[in-house]
């Protein structure tokens, strides 16, 4: 029989903390399949633009006050500044980070004048598809220096922590093991620059909080609401640890 | 609030769908309300059966191979192959029953972190309020303990 410790050694090497290797950041898109591909590319295959469109006409769409998103940031949203919306989340003082769909969310409520929606609700999922799609090929670039710092942190804390029945965390799936086979599928890197996505699979839009709400689920964990301090960190960490990478919204996926 | 997170959850209709649709994890599937049975490692084992439970092969293997249970297959190469699309993750079991005894495979599976802290392996039988933020249908250990004798007695035929 061999000594105890000799079975310690080969996972020595699996222990050497993951934060040494630097990840160079991969879309996910790199691993759709050339169908998916295609219809990611071609606006006209992309059931993704249904809700651009969808999208684009709530910008149009005078709130009560009268005033319209289009009429402070142009028609097509053409005075948004791709920039801009590639450095969401931000943070501001008085909110702390805020999201692209918070933002969204308070035009929506101090422009507009309108009740603020919850978040996640399907006009807000359409309004930041439209904006995020404005700026499709403008690289992520979020800061997280400063008081963000603390909010990268507790996201990383998040994705380094095994949750649920499952007993897993974000890190081994997307990080420890991308680019392996789990059953038939390859694992991503869980990047989110397609976000909104559009799901082949259940023919549908899924914003980047109900995709963590579905990871929580398979995780057999118990989620967080959209628009919670803890999904909020975590989109923090993610854009972050994303940078570089190129908007592709409405990206699609199976 | 759990109540009304739940009811949230189940308005989001892409949600539900994501819940089912990914690959090899479903939320479905029996849930145990089995007494959780204290165990006790010696070095990297666990030498007598979990409640003193004789395990089954047979019923091992379809423990192993069912995706609501152990799912070993999501990362594990086996040699069972009527079961398509094994994962690449870990490491084959194929004869792992003469590499490792009997009580290494049993602390493997109840919690193979006492081995290897860093490790994406669950641990199938750990103290149930060992798992963080379990979703409530689910606070209990993964397998019951006559399913972790089972998975024991199959690896230890992979010879
Ligand atoms: C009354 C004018 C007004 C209306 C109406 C309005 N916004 Fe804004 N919006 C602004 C101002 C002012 C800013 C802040 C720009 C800045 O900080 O430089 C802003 C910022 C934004 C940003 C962030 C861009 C950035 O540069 O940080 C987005 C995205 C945005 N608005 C979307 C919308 C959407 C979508 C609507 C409709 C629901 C809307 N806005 C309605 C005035 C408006
Ligand atoms: C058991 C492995 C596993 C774990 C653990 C896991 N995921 Fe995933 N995740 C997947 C798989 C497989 C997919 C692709 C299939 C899908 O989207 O349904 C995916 C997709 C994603 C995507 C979409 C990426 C894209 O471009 O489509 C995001 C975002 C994501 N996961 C976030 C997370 C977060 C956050 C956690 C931790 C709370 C997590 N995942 C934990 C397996 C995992
Ligand atoms: C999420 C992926 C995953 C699942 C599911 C999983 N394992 Fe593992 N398992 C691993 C990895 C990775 C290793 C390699 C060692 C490590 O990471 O600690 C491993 C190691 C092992 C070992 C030690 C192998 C050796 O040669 O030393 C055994 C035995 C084992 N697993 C059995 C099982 C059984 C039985 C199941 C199902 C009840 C299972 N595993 C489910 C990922 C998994």
């Amino acid at each position: 029989m061999t000594k105890w410790y000799m079975q310690i050694v080969p996972f020595a090497l699996l222990m050497i903390p993951g934060s040494l290797f630097a990840l160079e950041p991969q879309s996910s898109y790199e691993l759709l399949s050339e169908e998916l591909k295609q219809m990611q590319d071609d606006d006209f295959a992309n059931p993704g633009m249904a809700t651009v469109d969808r999208g684009r006409e709530l910008f149009q769409k005078p709130g009560f006050n009268g005033k319209s998103c289009a009429s402070c940031h142009g028609d097509d949203g053409e005075k948004l500044d791709p920039e801009r919306i590639a450095a969401y989340p931000i943070y501001d003082e008085e909110h702390g980070p805020v999201t692209l769909q918070s933002r969204i969310n308070q035009c929506y409520a101090y422009h507009q004048e309108e009740f603020p929606l919850l978040y996640d609700a399907d006009e807000l999922i359409a309004l930041e598809t439209f904006v995020r799609h404005r700026a499709r090929g403008e690289k992520m670039n979020v800061d997280v220096s400063g008081p963000m710092r603390e909010h990268y942190e507790a996201g990383k804390e998040i994705f380094h922590t095994r949750i649920g029945q499952r007993d897993m965390a974000c890190v081994h799936c997307h990080e420890t093991y991308a680019g392996q086979r789990l059953r038939g599928q390859i694992l991503n890197q869980a990047q989110i620059n397609g976000f909104p996505i559009y799901r082949v699979t259940d023919g549908n839009i899924m914003s980047l909080h109900e995709k963590f709400i579905g990871c929580y689920g398979t995780l057999r964990a118990m989620p967080y609401e959209p628009g919670s301090q803890e999904y909020i960190d975590l989109e923090v960490y993610m854009s972050a640890r994303g940078n570089g990478l190129p908007i592709e919204t409405p990206g699609v996926r199976q | 609030m759990i109540v009304s997170v739940i009811a949230k959850l189940f308005n989001f209709r892409p949600v539900l769908t994501a819940l089912v649709g990914i690959v090899g994890f479903s939320l479905s599937g029996p849930i145990h309300g089995e007494e959780y049975v204290e165990w006790e490692a010696e070095g990297l084992a666990i030498p007598e059966p979990l409640g003193g439970l004789q395990g089954d092969p047979q019923r091992g293997k379809a423990v192993v191979i069912d995706r609501d249970r152990g799912n070993c297959l999501a990362c594990h190469l086996m040699p069972i192959p009527e079961e398509p699309m094994h994962g690449t993750v870990a490491p084959p079991l194929n004869g792992v029953g003469s590499r490792l005894s009997e009580g290494q495979l049993r602390l493997r599976i109840v919690n193979e972190q006492r081995v290897n802290p860093n490790t994406i392996m669950p641990a199938f039988y750990k103290r149930p309020d060992k798992y963080h933020r379990p979703h409530p249908a689910y606070k209990t250990t993964v397998l019951t303990a006559q399913e972790v004798e089972d998975v024991v007695a199959y690896l230890m035929t992979l010879k």
